[in-house]
Order: structure tokens, then sequence, then C-alpha cells
């Protein structure tokens, strides 16, 4: 479980978080929604250590993890499986060390265990037998699928995606979101998930939080969320003429 | 005053909360044979021409019956050993080792590799940038002797072929008041203009922010950067040593 506590911060004199708190969820797939700039990638940050907020606290399960010192920081980041909105794979590296990476650095484990590991994470993701691939030469849903990979193979307890939906066509996308809950109820991880993709509110928001110009506007399942009065919450979920037409799940 | 501060602070990071042993030894290694190996061939280049033009221009210049036509390579050989070699051969790094790291740093910090290593609770800038220190310091001094010998080598062959100087001459030359003590200065200096290359290009690199036009950018400083810390230095260490 994952809670915030009153997470402000501000660049320049530009404040783009104002007080945000809120719980995520063991074994939930937790979304953070909003318009493009609304600092849902900021708070993210914030929660992964990656941006220091100007004031406010993020647990790790009752571990303070905003003000802790460098040991604590790096145990707690140790149990962190992150997707990056860009995937972020290394480059020189392929798949298979890539996916291991993690382990190489961070774990003693024997290699031949590393490699059991990292099969076993590629099947999961459907990507076995893409081990010699290099990242340039698979598409962006399948580079996701390798960013997935890497981030839970370390047995983490938290798994954060960034934006998993961006740049891939709708079926992929659909694909990603599915895999996202599926791991997350298969590892019991708290996940937290960054988007503004509609299908994935729909189809895999156990617990949303909206986000409005720095503010916390709203918070529920997808259950709930069509039925909101919220009007910026309405604005943003019914942009979509599909969505306005009347959407059942 | 604030970005030595911040570069200060910034090397301070890159020898706290390391990984295993095992993990730098392996990418120092990389490191060293990227970095060394992969510039030998423009080393061998540089100081073969610049050892040749040397002996061509120091013979012209040299026009006198009373002076010995060995002064020539004299002249050449402290030329090259004290400043030929180390200092131009790190300003012509600055350019390929300095950019290079720049670039790649800042597009690892564009692309969110770094921040990927800083979530997985790896030091980063420990990781990636250590390793480049440490290979640098153990290569920039073997491309100096390379480049310093063939500078030699370079000036031998064309004073000989050209008649400017004898085979003879130019070996006399080499050994006359021969100070072992500059070819420990040059190697100082290369170690110090090593570490200075480095780090800084590593600095501009690692805290590129916005897109690939700032990377350009970020690795366009540091060769700036780097040859300027070159030469300032280069003085500096020469007034220590001497």
């Amino acid at each position: 479980m994952i809670r915030v506590e009153n997470i402000t911060k501000t660049f320049g004199d530009k404040a783009i978080l104002k007080g945000i708190s809120g719980v995520f969820e063991t074994g939930k797939t937790n979304l953070i929604i909003g318009a493009s700039g609304t600092g849902k990638s900021v708070l993210l940050k914030c929660i992964v250590g990656l941006v220091r907020p100007d004031e406010g606290t993020v647990y790790y399960k009752d571990r303070d993890f905003t003000h802790a010192d460098k040991d604590l920081k790096t145990v707690i980041r140790r149990e962190i499986g992150m997707l990056f909105q860009g995937v972020a794979l290394f480059d020189s590296l392929n798949v298979e060390s890539n996916v291991k990476f993690p382990l190489d650095t961070l774990t003693n484990m024997p290699e031949d265990e590393k490699l059991d590991r990292v099969n076993f994470c590629l099947q999961r993701v459907g990507l076995e037998g893409s081990n010699k691939k290099m990242p340039s030469e698979l598409s962006g849903g399948m580079q996701k699928r390798v960013g997935i990979a890497r981030a839970i193979v370390n047995d983490v307890k938290y798994l954060f995606c960034d934006e998993p939906n961006s740049g891939l066509d709708p079926q992929t996308s659909v694909l990603i979101d599915d895999l996202i809950k599926e791991i997350t109820e298969e590892f019991n991880t708290t996940t937290i998930v960054v988007t503004h993709d509609m299908n994935s509110v729909i189809g895999i928001g156990d617990h949303i939080l909206f986000l409005y110009k720095g503010h916390k506007l709203w918070e529920g399942s997808n259950k709930k969320i069509l039925e909101t009065e919220v009007q910026e919450l309405r604005d943003f979920l019914f942009a979509n003429k599909l969505m306005k037409a009347g959407t059942t799940f | 005053m604030k970005s030595i501060g911040s570069y200060l602070l910034f090397i301070g990071t890159l020898f706290t909360r390391m990984e295993a042993l095992s993990t730098y030894v392996k990418r120092t290694i990389d490191e060293a044979v990227k970095i060394g190996i992969n510039s030998l061939t423009l080393v061998a280049i540089v100081s073969t021409f610049i050892g040749m033009v040397s002996t061509i221009q120091t013979a012209a210049n040299l026009v006198s019956a009373f002076i010995p036509k060995s002064v020539v390579s004299l002249v050449v050989r402290d030329m090259t050993v004290l400043e030929l070699a180390p200092t131009i051969t790190s300003v012509v790094l600055a350019g390929k080792v300095g950019s290079n790291i720049a670039g790649e740093l800042g597009t690892m910090r564009i692309s969110e590799q770094i921040d990927a290593l800083e979530v997985m609770g790896i030091n980063s800038a420990s990781y990636l940038i250590a390793p480049k220190v440490i290979g640098a310091m153990l290569m920039f001094p073997l491309l100096v002797i390379v480049a310093g010998f063939l500078s030699l080598y370079g000036g031998y062959l064309v004073g000989t072929i050209t008649n400017v100087v004898t085979g003879q001459e130019f070996i006399a030359g080499l050994r006359t008041e021969f100070q072992q003590y500059y070819v420990f200065m040059a190697l100082v200096k290369s170690v110090v203009f090593a570490f200075l290359i480095s780090t800084i290009s590593a600095y501009q690199g690692y805290f590129t922010s916005g897109g690939a036009l700032e990377v350009g950018q970020a690795s366009t400083t540091a060769v700036t950067n780097s040859c300027i810390a070159v030469l300032i230095s280069d003085y500096v260490v020469a007034q220590i040593l001497l």
C-alpha cells in the first residue's frame, strides 16, 4: 500500500501539485488520470522519488520515503518496478540483458537462475524467444512488454506505469492494459498507472484519482466514474463523441 | 561559480553509494576499450603528422653552420614529450571522447534511461560515469605514450626521407640531455587531462534536459569546456612540476 499526504510541488512560480493526498491499495490497479499538464507524471515522479515534493510525504507501507535516508530509499527503490512513457530500455543491450539488468546489478543470483527468471518474465509478457533481439528491432508494443518484464523481474512490490499506452494502437493498448492488470493480481503488487486513455480508465481502473489543475477533484472506481457529477471530470470523460453517445460496461 | 560548485558536488556523487566491485570492473574494461582502442587510429594519425611537421619546421628555422643537425630532433623531442603528445592528444580526445560521453549520457537522460536506473535504486552517476572516468585515466597515459612514440617516429621518417637530418643525427639528438622527468610530467598531465575531460563531459551530458537539440548543445559545451580546462590545467601542472 502507498499513501501520499498533502503533496505539493512548484516549478518556478508555477504550482503543479496543490496538496494531493490519497491511498493506493495493494493488489489493485490504481489510475491517476487527468488532462495533459495537470501534474499526473509529476505526482508519479514524486511517488517514486525522481522529483522531491516541496511539501508532503509519500509512505510505502508506513515507511516515510520522502524523508528517508539514502539507505532506506535504496531498499524501497529495489522493491519498485517502473514502465516509463518512452520505455527507457537500454539501447546497447538486447532484450535478455535489459530484462536481466536489475538481477545483474542488484542481486547475487546464480546466472542460470537469472536466465530462468528472465525467461519466465518474457514468457509472461508473451515475448518468449525474443531474448537476443535488440530494442530497435521491436515494435512499440513489444518494447512496452519488455519494459514490463524488466519492471517485474526482481519480484517487485510496487509497479508504476507512466502512460503505458502512449503511441500504441487501440488493440495493443488493450493488451498492455490487460497485462498490467493480470500482473497486478498475480504478483499482488501495488500498481499505479498514469494515463489519459479512456479505455484504460474503464477497463482496468480499480481505483481512480482524477487531477485537475494540480488538485485532486475526484476519487473512486471505474464502476462509479461515469455517474460522476463533477463537471470537470465529465468534460474529461465525455470529450470523445463516442463516450457522449453513452458507454456502458 | 554556481556551475563549478555544482560540478564539484557532482564529482562527489561518482564515488558514493557504489554497486558491487565486479559490476565496475567489467564496465571499466568496456569503457577503457571504447576510449583507448577506438581512439588509437585518430591519435596515431594526428601525432605522426604533428611529429613530421614539427621536424620540417624546426629544421627550416635552424639553418646555421654553428647548430648541429641533431638539435632538430632534440627540439622536436622536448616539444613532443612536454607539450604535443599530452596536450594536443588530449585536445583531440576532448573532441572525440568528450563529445561521445556527453552525447551518450545526454541521450540516456532525455530517453529516461538514467531515471530508470535511479528508480531501480542504482546510483546512476556512479554506475554510468565512474567507469568512464577510471577508463579514461587508465587509457590516456597509454595513448600519450603511443602519440609520443609515433610523433618522434614520424619526425625521424620525414627527416631522413627529405634529407633535412640523417638517421644517426636524429637518434643522437633524441639521446642528448634526455630528461626522464619530462616523461613523468607528460604522464601526470595525461591523467589530469583524462579526469577533466571525462568528468566535464559527463557533467554536461548527465544534466541535459530537453530533446535532441539540447543533447547536441551539451556535446558542444562539453568539448569547449574540456579544451579550456585542458589548456588551463596544462599551465598549472607545468608551473607546479617544473
